[in-house]
């Protein structure tokens, strides 16, 4: 796995959110890009809408598929990626920076408990 | 239970670190990082394809050519000289597609079939059982390796990694002809709608012009890319935009049939003769859709709110930058509003010629 940081943590439904910002950064992992293989259209949540933690929140479309996102955390879109939309090759090719998709500003009581830690996600894609 | 299948190059493709997908028992190269790349060097500069996944039949016998003419929808007899290529459709008594097949005709009493690996078992029981009686013989080549070159720059990065009298040649080989040239047979074929060669030359040698072409700069291409470019060219897939349930009038494939000489009965003619004049059967046609959605195989196609087909293959077309498919619907629908259905939600879509892209429309 290329560039992650210790700050990032993961869901097994393959997104990551950094839970040190607020608000929270999301995206998809490396080994989701992967899997999809060249990404082309990305649909992105609508800002300010409030989301449940494991809702699904937009569809990326790959050469090979379509695949839904979700949220990782309960909480308010706050800010989405408006560069993916003409460039969702930067998924592709830089899923922890550039790539990534949407903001979410956390409810009080969203709970991060179920989180993966990068260890753990690497042992839960590894199965 | 049958064991996965590995081509000569698959050790090339694993040092190319290849992303690989099961085909058919195959096991192949999918990409190599990204189709879009991929599929963009062959439109632009020259790609690199991995086919010997793909059955190559050798027929000898002086039985050959009448044999040809019963079996195939094509009349072979339009290749007019040694070298010369014809692509047709192979069909069963009811006019379905068992496969369609390249045929290159090398002496009178020698021919070359290239058959899809997914119809493998039934093709070769389908020539054993209607062989009988024809003076021929069938050599099914597992020793000999296939790859494809195909794009603007692909002749000339062959020619720069050839020996002298293959360069020559190659220099006079024209569109849709071989030649053999020192235990390697070049064909000026291709399933990209690019310009290129077929090269089928002896497994063991195989990986050294692999790696020659590799380091001339031509880029290796995935199936992926494979399926994309052949999908912007108009080129049917069998598995996807036809079977044996579908004739080649439902698949796009009509100009593949001889009709004439009227003398001439090939198998599945009459069937085919009457579908013609029905003239009821379904259309292969080709679609596009300007949203962010991506067409593919097996989504319905529905006008006025009723289905009237499905897509056949679908792909976000690289060069086109939207999506683009076949479908098959209705004979009486060709005319009217289109919409495909994808993940739940209608989308317009635009009647296209099934040839997104031509070369000779550059």
């Amino acid at each position: 796995m290329t560039n992650t940081n210790k700050n990032l943590r993961f869901t097994k439904s393959h997104e990551w959110v950094n839970t040190d910002v607020s608000p929270m950064t999301i995206g998809i992992t490396d080994h989701a890009q992967h899997l999809l293989g060249d990404i082309v259209f990305i649909e992105l949540p609508k800002l300010h809408t409030h989301v449940e933690a494991g809702q699904e929140i937009g569809v990326l479309e790959s050469v090979k598929a379509a695949a839904d996102y979700y949220a990782p955390v309960s909480g308010t879109i706050t800010e989405i990626n408006e560069v993916v939309l003409s460039q969702p090759e930067l998924i592709n090719q830089d899923p922890y920076h550039t790539g990534w998709i949407c903001k979410i500003t956390p409810d009080q009581s969203a709970s991060t408990d179920s989180l993966l830690s990068e260890e753990s996600y690497q042992h839960h894609i590894a199965e | 239970m049958s064991s996965i299948k590995f081509t000569s190059l698959y050790p090339e493709h694993e040092a190319l670190h290849a992303k690989f997908v099961e085909f058919y028992g195959w096991k192949m190269p999918l990409h190599y990082g990204s189709a879009i790349a991929e599929h963009l060097a062959v439109r632009q500069h020259a790609g690199l394809f991995d086919v010997s996944h793909m059955t190559i039949v050798d027929m000898i016998g002086a039985g050959g050519r009448h044999f040809l003419r019963r079996l195939l929808t094509r009349d072979v007899d339009e290749i007019k000289h040694p070298g010369g290529a014809c692509y047709s459709c192979m069909c069963n008594d009811q006019g379905g597609v068992i496969d369609d097949v390249l045929i290159y005709y090398r002496q009178p009493d020698n021919y070359r079939l290239i058959f899809n690996a997914a119809t493998k078992t039934r093709v070769l029981e389908w020539l054993n059982t209607h062989s009988k009686g024809y003076s021929i013989g069938f050599q099914i080549r597992h020793d000999l390796s296939m790859i494809a070159i195909q794009g603007p720059e692909a002749i000339q990065k062959v020619m720069s990694i050839v020996s002298p009298y293959q360069m020559d040649v190659l220099s006079t080989l024209k569109r849709f002809n071989s030649i053999e040239e020192q235990q390697i047979f070049f064909s000026r074929t291709g399933y990209t709608g690019e310009d290129g060669l077929e090269i089928i030359l002896p497994a063991q040698h195989a990986i050294e012009m692999w790696q020659k072409l590799i380091q001339a700069g031509v880029q290796p291409c995935g199936l992926a890319a494979r399926d994309s470019l052949r999908l912007e060219a108009g080129l049917m897939l069998n598995g996807q935009d036809m079977d044996e349930h579908i004739s080649p009038l439902e698949c796009g494939l009509d100009w593949t049939i001889s009709w004439k000489p009227h003398d001439r009965e090939f198998i599945g003619k009459p069937s085919l003769i009457q579908q013609q004049q029905e003239n009821q059967y379904p259309r292969l046609v080709g679609l596009a859709l300007d949203a962010q959605a991506i067409l593919r195989h097996d989504q319905t196609v529905t006008a006025f709110g009723q289905s009237v087909g499905h897509i056949t293959s679908g792909i976000f077309s690289p060069l086109l930058k939207k999506s683009i498919a076949f479908a098959r619907i209705d004979a009486d629908a060709q005319t009217k509003p289109l919409n495909v259905e994808i993940r739940g939600k209608l989308y317009p879509v635009e009647t296209h010629s099934t040839r997104f892209y031509s070369l000779n429309k550059k």
